[in-house]
């Protein structure tokens, strides 16, 4: 099906139903994790699944500390793993 | 500020909305609160953060048809009624990030929750203010509780319900309270092996409230369905018995299963090691009360153990105007939250839009209250979190997931630093420092500055105060709050 929704993460297309999340459709494409952590550089993925706990940040559209389990996934979204603040490309 | 109709902005983004009476989450309580006031006159606004209404205990997707879902026929009857209300508005997709006393009343800031559609600052200014905005998971901390594959348990429902996602294939479903249950059974229908519900209390204290049980005998038999359910999956049900470490490298691949003694000390010797690629864990619930403690409302320890806003008779807080109603005075549950929602409906729009709500429906609705407010404190009774549960903590177990702060660390800030409260702990180790400002290690953070300080100690309202203060409650951006 290809009018099916789908959103490219790294160089990886990924299905997603409409009015899914980022972080769900990530977690049923198998994904656990999706971001290290600023510190210790530890992988997380989503942990409360409803906005508080900040864990699941993700890049969305060049938008660093996106929460995967709130953002509705979009057809076209370009989604990027996040490492530390996700601000690599930044002078900062 | 009259009663006038809401004026929105003509572009409808950066709009300023004028209400009677604003309600903050339209879960159960926020539902029965803005539909009650609506009724009774009120020009009323329910504001979430999500796209539809039901709030976390009716979470749903497009087109959902409720089964396995408790009261559904209940969110149809309020969702229908929101809807089809000429003098309610529902404001979806809001993230509420301040709410400050104006002249008059109130104005909620909030902004466009899904930031992809760019960053919309609203504002709505209302005459009295419904605070419902519920509550999640209250967490634990245990070795590797960092790792993914580890969720909460009212994350794994939302995940469920809300997105049709199922977290793993073999799920351990660990904590303390009767949420375990419905949590275990949602996993197992949608195909998940669920390797066990491990729940630390022993709940056959419930027995000790024979009054309460009979004044509310529903969700026992929710109860006994749920175990009837776990019976026909051959679900083990093991109390005593929690998670207390969970293994592996990038991703969870086994726990570590103990059973605890009756202060929830692990019993040296009775770790058992269960394969499993998921875990959700959950020990009761922790009330979002940001708002109400930004407007200074007054707080009370429950029978729980949470900070929650203090509520009156009317469901009123302790500022004028501002009324409480669900999770957020109180942990106790969906059918409780719809009639302390009602109730506090019918009070706002009393005050605001001069409706006296009928002698008849407002006695009714408070012994309802009384009956199901002695059945929560009952479960309280039955599932309290004990103090052993530290035992299972390592010194480099992680307390703070977000600054990635140790066990050890925050040992160090009292017994060496000179710490004496949860507040000066934060202040010098940093848990509760990060982008979820506390929410999910403050408790864990109190317990332990509590217990260090007075040798096992309990956490008091100054302790859970120190971390549940939030001046801005949301992620806002500096460009925004300079326009404000």
């Amino acid at each position: 099906m290809s009018d099916r929704l789908r959103f490219t993460f790294g160089d990886r297309e990924i299905p997603a139903e409409p009015g899914q999340s980022i972080g769900a459709a990530l977690i049923a494409a198998g994904y656990r994790s999706w971001r290290t952590t600023r510190q210790g550089g530890a992988p997380r993925g989503i942990f409360c699944g409803i906005g508080i706990c900040f864990d699941c940040l993700v890049i969305v559209n060049g938008r660093p500390s996106q929460r995967a389990c709130l953002t509705e996934a979009r057809h076209g979204d370009q989604v990027e793993p996040q490492e530390g603040a996700g601000r690599a490309g930044l002078a900062c | 500020m009259p009663a006038s109709p809401a004026e929105h902005a003509p572009d409808g983004s950066a709009g300023i909305a004028a209400y009677d009476v604003a309600v903050l989450g339209a879960g159960p309580a926020g539902l029965a609160a803005s539909t009650a006031a609506a009724r009774a006159g009120a020009r009323t606004a329910l504001v979430d953060l999500a796209a539809r209404v039901g709030g976390q205990y009716w979470r749903h997707r497009e087109g959902d048809s409720g089964a396995g879902h408790h009261h559904w026929p209940a969110l149809r009857g309020l969702r229908d009624a929101a809807g089809g209300h000429d003098r309610l508005d529902f404001l979806p997709g809001l993230a509420v990030w301040h709410v400050e006393r104006t002249p008059g009343g109130f104005t909620v800031h909030a902004t466009a929750a899904q930031e992809t559609a760019g960053r919309q600052a609203r504002e709505i200014r209302c005459r009295a203010l419904v605070v419902a905005t519920g509550a999640y998971d209250r967490q634990l901390p245990f070795p590797g509780w960092t790792l993914p594959g580890v969720y909460t348990a009212g994350g794994t429902q939302a995940l469920l319900k809300g997105h049709g996602v199922t977290v793993g294939q073999r799920v351990a479903v660990a904590g303390t309270g009767p949420f375990l249950l419905p949590v275990a059974t949602a996993l197992a229908r949608a195909g998940a092996t669920v390797a066990g519900v491990f729940e630390a209390g022993s709940p056959a204290g419930f027995r000790r409230h024979p009054a309460a049980i009979a004044g509310r005998p529903g969700p026992l038999i929710e109860g006994a369905g749920y175990l009837a359910t776990l019976a026909r999956h051959r679900i083990p049900y093991r109390t005593r018995t929690t998670v207390v470490a969970a293994h592996g490298t990038d991703r969870v691949t086994a726990v570590t299963v103990a059973r605890l003694d009756a202060d929830w000390r692990v019993l040296p010797g009775t770790g058992q090691r269960l394969d499993c690629d998921a875990v959700a864990v959950g020990y009761g619930f922790t009330p979002q009360i940001e708002i109400p403690l930004q407007l200074g409302c007054a707080t009370r320890l429950d029978a729980d153990g949470s900070l929650v806003a203090a509520a009156g008779e009317d469901q009123r807080g302790s500022v004028p105007g501002v009324y409480l109603a669900g999770e957020v005075c109180g942990v106790g549950g969906a059918v409780l939250a719809l009639v302390e929602g009602e109730l506090a409906g019918l009070h706002a729009a009393w005050t605001t839009a001069g409706t006296r709500p009928r002698a008849r429906a407002l006695a009714r609705l408070t012994r309802r209250r009384s009956a199901l407010r002695a059945f929560a404190a009952g479960l309280h009774d039955a599932f309290p979190v004990r103090p052993g549960w530290m035992s299972w903590l390592a010194q480099d177990t992680q307390v703070c997931r977000c600054e990635e702060v140790s066990v050890a660390e925050v040992r160090r800030a009292v017994t060496e630093l000179g710490a004496t409260d949860a507040r000066t702990v934060k202040l010098l180790a940093r848990p509760g420092m990060g982008l979820c400002q506390g929410r999910v290690c403050g408790y864990a953070t109190a317990c332990l500055a509590a217990s260090l300080r007075d040798q096992g100690g309990a956490p008091g309202e100054e302790d859970l105060r120190g971390l549940a203060a939030r001046p801005v409650a949301q992620p806002v951006t500096l460009g925004q709050l300079a326009g404000q």
